[in-house]
């Protein structure tokens, strides 16, 4: 039985789980789903600088954070209890790509020859890690949410902004993973 | 009963945010550990469905697989439906308040920024959740991708009013 729970989940099963959440979190606590949000509460508790918007009472947010602080739980259960054992399927075109760019392992949830410590002093490695992160931190908020917020609940409850948002995520992944992302692979430094 | 300053508060919480605490009820401390046990379960249903792995994004992006469409689309779909379930018969929270749900207004930050945060979600292949679930499966270096994901907010709120909405 606890063999099953080792495999990885099928997206018929994750999807729909991921969509409940937001039934549960409004009926538990009138709380709609999103996650980028709690990013804007660690600067409102952590680093508000007098920037009128992050001076609102964060504590009545404290909810995103401890949803957050469940994820990175979530994380260290998973890889402590219920880690697969195979290597991650990966699809034999993309695997032909990477390996072009000399990435041939496969074992993590991030490439390790991309994302590693020392990595983080070379511009390839800057840019996917720092450069990267600023982006989704920056870009989430000016958009107002993010693939939890927008893609999910927003699209949920039928909003037109929210496809919009989402249809400019798609667009900018499309760009940025077939013409951003190899020529940030090609570099040397 | 809802004060003024309460009233700013929300509005200010409401400003570019679509995830809100939108109950007037005061929440104990210890209710707090509610939404932290929704999200270990959401956090193993990211790693276990290998949700937050880049390649996984990769090969949506590239359009090499239909997982993550799947994933996406079936999510939506879920909560869609009860959505409208929830607007139809008028279901309470468990505390008997009425489910409210702030209707998004359009401005040009959700292009603008959507086209940054979709550049920076193939780069890292992660969203935000994503972030906190790596982290916690052992990818210690995403702690630097957080923080500068910390970092790029701040920015955002610090030259807001600057940037075209």
């Amino acid at each position: 039985m606890f063999e099953f729970f080792k495999q990885p989940l099928p997206w018929y099963i994750a999807g729909p789980l991921i969509g409940l959440t937001v039934p549960v979190l409004l009926i538990i606590g009138n709380k709609t789903f999103g996650i980028s949000s709690s990013l804007r509460h660690i600067c409102a508790s952590c680093i508000p600088g007098d920037i009128p918007f992050f001076s609102y009472n964060w504590k009545k947010e404290l909810w995103n954070l401890f949803f957050v602080a469940g994820i990175f739980i979530g994380g260290v259960l998973a890889s402590l209890f219920l880690s697969n054992p195979n290597p991650i399927t990966i699809q034999p075109e993309l695997q032909n790509y990477l390996a072009q760019y000399g990435i041939q392992n496969f074992s993590g949830l991030v490439p390790n020859d991309l994302f590693n410590w020392s990595n983080l002093l070379t511009l390839k490695g800057f840019l996917l890690m720092v450069v990267g992160g600023f982006l989704v931190g920056f870009g989430t908020r000016y958009a107002g949410g993010c693939t939890s917020g927008h893609a999910i609940m927003g699209l949920s409850n039928l909003q037109w902004p929210s496809l919009v948002a989402t249809i400019c995520f798609m667009i900018g992944g499309f760009v940025s993973a077939w013409f951003l992302v190899p020529l940030i692979l090609s570099l040397t430094i | 009963m809802q004060t003024f300053k309460d009233f700013k508060d929300s509005e200010l919480r409401h400003q570019d945010s679509i995830c809100v605490n939108e109950s007037e009820k005061k929440e104990t401390f210890g209710e707090n550990f509610k939404y932290l046990l929704i999200g270990i379960g959401f956090g193993i249903v990211f790693v276990k469905a290998e949700i937050v792995s880049w390649f996984r994004i990769q090969e949506m992006f590239r359009l090499e697989s239909f997982f993550m469409y799947g994933v996406i689309g079936s999510a939506v779909a879920v909560g869609a439906l009860s959505v409208y379930i929830i607007k139809k018969l008028k279901v309470k929270t468990i505390k008997g308040e009425e489910i409210k749900i702030e209707p998004k207004t359009f401005n040009k930050g959700q292009i603008y920024g959507g086209l940054l945060f979709g550049i920076g979600w193939a780069m890292t292949g992660a969203c935000p959740g994503p972030l906190f679930a790596q982290i916690g499966y052992g990818a210690s270096v995403i702690i630097v991708t957080l923080l500068s994901a910390i970092a790029g907010t701040w920015v955002y709120g610090k030259f807001r009013d600057y940037l075209p909405h």
